[in-house]
């Protein structure tokens, strides 16, 4: 409980808030670059969520107050997963308060609130947005308990920050059921944060919407809070994953208390958001958006190489 | 911490299993033999870092062998066919995909339960491949049962014979030559018998579709 | 032995010394404590028999102090619960075999269970029951009591008489409990088939009580505990019990009983039978396993694994097909069911394999489990009967938007269905991140497939987590949320005072429950180590973090959670309205320029079930009815089918319905056929005599 970790876990957060807009512009701007058309500014998502925040909110006739809370609801829920992720170090105070099956339920309960709201205002949308964001869901959730299974058994600890602190402090070695793993995460990844091939989150067919239809019913500063939101929890997910992954860069609990080194790992955590963006871009452009009843096989397909590499580590010790 | 190339080695064994997975949902014929191939590299590779590994002379003559036949010859031979009977998709198989992925699934957990007694018997380092081996062979047999073209059922043979060989490599550093020339011998001359067979089919039913042959039962 | 109370006459002074004597004593023997609390609703029960069409002494004054009594039994619980186990015996029953009561920590779990659940149950009760229901409310309070009653009974049976004759009287109350609209043929129906099984179960539960007595006669439960079963006989026994227990459970293939029975009764006595009902079965399994049987084998575990596995998939998928809310809830519970069974077996498995702290984890958990699903369940079965209350619509169909005119019962389900869908931190999150800490250890059974199956059902159990919140968004939805799809729906009001307690004592009990786990679980742990499955646990370095497993970094504190998130909110709220601006405008929603938006143009509940009926089609026996373009009048028609039902139930009824045939050939009619029956005995007798 020094200074030095309540400051990264602050700072953690600032980061989070700050740079999750510019990782939603970056993915953007590299689907661009791969679609040989020009992209909008890097910059453009603050100056949306911006105006948002400016508009005066249309609320429906019959929506609720449960409607009204639910952004905050969503939006306090994305800001806590990130005080529990090590994204800049491991010596996390909060961290001990929930650990990975605790951020799971972190976004189930934002997943559940968003189509509970999406099913307040009562339209044809919402209600299709929700029922298809709760098929997605039942289906990711094991899929990522999995692969938190699997780092858990090798790291014989379900709190996210040991898992980096052992994967980071070990000696380079090639685990295959990690290798298994870290594809199935990509999948979940994909799935959950409604990207192709599962949604599109540029569409505006409300019949091929996901994500988007819960959005639909939503403006101004409710709208703001949802799409930055979104943006933590694509952030989110991509620092889950480094955590599990390529930890290399965080700050790990041996070494010693030192500012400096903090402050070192923010541009290492941001060359390897760039990396992660540019990955993601360079699969959105080569994928086609599956159809919807295939996305079931397809995170079926993520369940089953975590189940795999679950039983490949048993087996091989790998 | 295990050594390099033991660790090489599992990554290839574990990526070996991923590829007979990969052989029961896939639909496209062609797909199928481009994973054969794939297959036969996985098997090529590891013979070659098991073969400087131990140092032993007729691993590497192995590996030359499965990379003529099985990474060069096979998947020619059977691209060829492909393209001379036009059979490029395979129809929908008997069970659906996901059934199917479960029941592999289920496999895999009984071949490593199995394999795990056996394994204890053994005196290789690399002895723990041989349930991803089992595996292999039963995933293969499963394949053969669950497709419909009889295409897809040679290569699910094929890979079954991919298993054995990496299951001998895994327990016992390879066969004696002569018996890894046998079968190599046998399976070549199965290919060639098969390839007459199945345009002897094709001119009797139009399709190579096994279903067909249900209709030479006597009763109908 | 019975607590006695002395009175000495010769000194007057000791009557004012020996009154706080007798009460420290009966205080020490909570056993009598208990028993006192059962005869109380008894005899409110009989009370209610008094003036029979009275709703002013049955609503007012019956059922609240039912509830007290149930309040009270609770405390006594809790209280008691690290007290060694304390025993008597009663002369009531038959004059050579009297009954055997005990109470120990198992006991005190599930009495705890039942106090705090019926408490809330019963002042629901008091606001809820009003006259024309088919039965007079007298009636019902004296059925209601004896339910509570002989579920007490249960669970402080000592031997295998008074446990039978207590759980026969649990099944007839509630079978006149659920046949309380009995004018109506499917609620008779339902009644019949709920007694059918529970009798088979009740049978299976005797034949197991005869086997475990080993050959003594004896048939308390201290001599089946001193009998020594040789592993075969202990087998069968453990396997009847599971049969008997599982079919009152609803254990999967043995739970046709449970969608038609729970929604038929009335939505108390359905919460109560969720609730509570269904954990005696659990209790008896636990009983027989671990207690009665000693846990010896660690391949019983297999049976409740596999079929509880089933079950609790087999239960959600279903769930979310249902288009009758209470069906729904019916559903919902065998999932629960089955997640519990899952934990015993997974208990099971590691106490037969000698993994002491595991056991005790898996077993903390199911209890755990057990006492988040009373108040979870009841809490949403109360919510029902108030819909159905205000609405009289118990189809999905025809309700919607009722969050507007019902704002206490909308926001007291909510809580409920966030703590089932196992959402931090409320109180299902607790029991089932403890089940799946107890999963990931299961890796280390040294038994060769088990080790690898095993983390497999960790996903299972996921999977039926993450379709519970699936199955919980549809239920909250359709209801509470939306516009209105009937017209005569804003005419519906919100719960009356006493039902408004109800709900809120139920919430209030799910928040409870998963603020303070550490608590909670330094309580029930005391059931394995009195068991002698676990060893005490270490101390507790904090009071609000909960670490059950040693030796591996696991580490949850609700409250800071809770801390954590509700800050985190208001400084965004907070933030927001001083930065920006909070002005609001209310205008139609979003149309897509299709003006004559309804209501009906909302998802549906089969709408929403779709799918899963698409994903998990082999489970359903679907039958559909689909339009064509060249209909007049369009009709879409889906009808599932329980295919165990249709498989296993309908072919087993026509073959004993053949058997019966055959068997009446012997009734002829005629009166020479019968004596040549009597004949033919009489000279069969003779012979044998010879």
């Amino acid at each position: 409980m020094s200074p030095l970790s309540w400051l990264t876990q602050i700072l953690e957060v600032i980061a989070a808030l700050a740079v999750a807009p510019l990782l939603m512009g970056w993915v953007a701007q590299c689907r661009a670059w791969l679609q040989n058309r020009s992209a909008p500014s890097l910059l453009q998502p603050y100056r949306t969520i911006r105006k948002l925040f400016h508009k005066d909110a249309v609320l429906a006739e019959q929506a609720s107050a449960l409607f009204r809370f639910a952004p905050y609801i969503v939006f306090g829920a994305m800001v806590c997963m990130t005080a529990i992720i090590p994204s800049m170090g491991t010596r996390l105070p909060l961290s001990d308060a929930a650990d990975a099956i605790a951020l799971v339920g972190l976004l189930a309960t934002a997943r559940m609130f968003m189509a509970l709201a999406a099913m307040d205002v009562g339209t044809a949308f919402g209600s299709l947005g929700a029922r298809r964001e709760m098929m997605v869901g039942f289906l990711a959730e094991p899929a990522l308990l999995m692969v938190i299974f699997v780092a858990a058994l090798i790291s014989s600890s379900t709190a996210l920050p040991a898992i980096a602190d052992n994967l980071a402090t070990q000696t380079l070695g090639l685990y295959p059921s990690l290798a298994f793993t870290a594809v199935a995460f990509l999948l979940v990844l994909l799935a959950e944060n409604a990207r192709i091939p599962v949604d599109n989150p540029a569409t505006h067919l409300e019949l091929t919407m996901i994500h988007e239809a819960m959005l639909l019913e939503y403006s101004a500063r409710h709208l703001a809070l949802m799409e930055w939101a979104a943006a933590l929890k694509l952030f989110n997910y991509a620092c889950i994953g480094f955590a599990l992954f390529v930890p290399w860069g965080v700050v790990t609990t041996g070494t010693a208390e030192n500012p400096l080194v903090l402050l070192a790992a923010l541009p290492i955590l941001v060359l390897k958001l760039a990396i992660a963006g540019a990955g993601l871009a360079l699969v959105e452009t080569v994928s086609a958006k599956l159809r919807v009843f295939r996305a079931p096989e397809f995170l079926a397909a993520a369940f089953m190489l975590a189940v795999l590499g679950l039983l490949v580590h048993l087996l091989l010790g790998a | 911490m295990m050594s390099l190339d033991l660790q090489i080695l599992n990554l290839l064994a574990a990526l070996f299993l991923l590829l007979a997975f990969a052989m029961l949902s896939q639909r496209r014929v062609v797909g199928l033999v481009d994973l054969l191939a794939m297959q036969g590299a996985l098997l090529c590779a590891a013979t070659l870092l098991l073969a400087w590994r131990t140092g032993e002379t007729h691993l590497y003559v192995s590996a030359l062998l499965t990379l003529t036949l099985k990474v060069a010859f096979l998947p020619w031979l059977l691209h060829r066919l492909i393209r001379r009977l036009g059979v490029y998709w395979d129809s929908e198989t008997l069970i659906n995909i996901p059934s199917t992925m479960l029941l592999g699934l289920l496999i895999v957990i009984f071949s490593f339960g199995l394999a795990q007694p056996i394994a204890a018997l053994a005196s290789t380092a690399t002895r723990n491949g041989i349930g991803i081996a089992v595996a292999v062979v039963l995933l293969s047999f499963l394949t053969m049962i669950t497709r419909r073209k009889a295409m897809s059922q040679v290569v699910g043979f094929l890979s079954m014979e991919n298993g054995l060989f990496f299951g001998a490599m895994s327990a016992t550093y390879g066969m004696p030559m002569i018996v890894e020339l046998g079968v190599a011998l046998d399976v070549l001359v199965a290919m060639l018998v098969l390839g007459v067979f199945f345009f002897q089919i094709r001119e009797q039913f139009d399709s190579l579709d096994l279903h067909h042959l249900e209709s030479l039962r006597e009763d109908k | 032995m019975v607590g006695e109370l002395t009175f000495d006459y010769n000194d007057p002074g000791s009557a004012a010394l020996s009154a706080p004597l007798a009460m420290s004593e009966l205080l020490s023997n909570p056993l009598s404590l208990c028993l006192l609390l059962i005869a109380a609703w008894l005899t409110i029960g009989l009370a209610g028999l008094a003036r029979p069409a009275s709703l002013l002494l049955i609503g007012r004054v019956l059922f609240p102090l039912g509830a007290l009594v149930g309040a009270a039994l609770a405390v006594i619980a809790l209280v008691t619960v690290t007290l060694p186990p304390d025993t008597s015996v009663l002369p009531i029953g038959l004059p050579d075999l009297p009954f055997h009561f005990r109470r120990d920590a198992l006991s005190n779990v599930f009495l705890f269970l039942l106090g705090a659940a019926a408490a809330g149950v019963s002042i629901f009760s008091a606001g809820y029951f009003r006259a024309g229901e088919g039965t007079a409310p007298g009636l019902l309070c004296l059925q209601y009591h004896v339910f509570l009653a002989s579920m007490a009974l249960v669970l402080v049976a000592d031997d295998a008489y008074s446990y039978m004759v207590a759980w026969e009287s649990m099944a007839l109350a509630s079978y006149f409990l659920v046949t309380t609209q009995h004018r109506l043929p499917e609620i008779r129906r339902a009644g019949f088939l709920y007694l059918l099984i529970a009798h088979l179960g009740a049978v299976a539960i005797l034949l197991s009580f005869g086997v475990m007595q080993g050959g003594t006669w004896q048939f308390t439960f201290d001599a089946m505990r001193a009998a020594q079963l040789p592993p075969a006989w202990a087998g069968i026994a453990f396997l009847l019990a599971l049969v008997g227990f599982g079919a009152k459970a609803g254990l999967v293939p043995l739970h046709v009983w449970l969608p038609e029975a729970h929604p038929a009764a009335p939505s108390p006595v359905s919460a109560l039978m969720s609730g509570v009902m269904l954990k005696t079965a659990l209790y008896g399994t636990l009983r027989v396993g671990f207690d009665l049987l000693g846990g010896t084998s660690w391949w019983w575990g297999l049976g409740p694994l596999a079929l509880g596995l089933f079950s609790a998939i087999y239960g959600v998928v279903f769930a979310a097909a249902q288009t009758d809310m209470k069906r729904l809830l019916a559903f919902s519970s065998i999932e629960n069911i089955g997640i519990l069974f899952t934990g015993v077996g997974l208990a099971l498995v590691f106490n037969g394999v000698g993994m002491a702290n595991l056991a005790g984890l898996a077993l903390v958990a199911v209890l755990y489990h057990a006492i988040n699903h009373a108040f979870m369940k009841s809490l949403l079965f109360v919510g029902t009967g108030s819909v159905l209350h205000a609405t009289g619509e118990r189809n999905l169909g025809r309700l919607g938007g009722l969050i507007h005119r019902m704002p206490w019962v909308a926001w007291t389900t909510l809580i409920g269905v966030l703590a089932i869908a196992g959402l931090p931190p409320l109180n299902g999150f607790v029991s089932e991140w403890l089940l799946l800490q107890a999963f990931l250890s299961a890796h280390q059974v040294p038994k060769p497939f088990l080790n690898m199956l095993l983390p497999l059902g960790a996903a299972l159990v996921a999977l039926a987590a993450a379709l519970a919140a699936y199955v919980m968004v549809k239920f909250f939805g359709v209801i509470f949320l939306g516009q209105p799809r009937e017209a005569r729906l804003k005419d519906a009001h919100d719960a009356s005072r006493l039902e408004k307690v109800g709900l809120v004592w139920l919430a209030a009990g799910c928040i409870v429950l998963g603020l303070a786990p550490m608590q909670v679980i330094a309580l029930l742990h005391q059931v394995p180590q009195q068991l002698g499955i676990a060893p005490p646990l270490a101390g507790a370095a904090h009071w609000w973090m909960l670490v059950p497993v040693a030796g591996r970094q696991a580490s949850y504190a609700p409250l800071l959670f809770l801390l954590a998130i509700a800050l985190t909110v208001a400084v965004t709220i907070l933030s927001v309205s001083r930065l920006y601006h909070r002005r609001v405008r209310r205008a139609a929603p979003w149309d897509c320029g299709f003006v004559r938006l309804d209501a009906r143009m909302q998802d549906t509940a089969e709408g929403f079930g779709q799918p899963i009926r698409h994903i998990f089609e082999p489970f359903f026996g679907m039958q559909r009815e689909l339009p064509t373009p060249f209909d007049a009048a369009p009709r879409y028609r889906v009808a599932i089918a329980d295919r165990i039902w249709t498989g296993l139930y309908v072919p087993l009824a026509s073959g004993v319905q053949r058997i019966a045939q055959a068997v009446a050939w012997l009734q002829q009619g005629r009166i020479a056929n019968y004596l040549l029956y009597s004949f033919v005995t009489l000279l069969v007798l003779l012979g044998l005599m010879l």
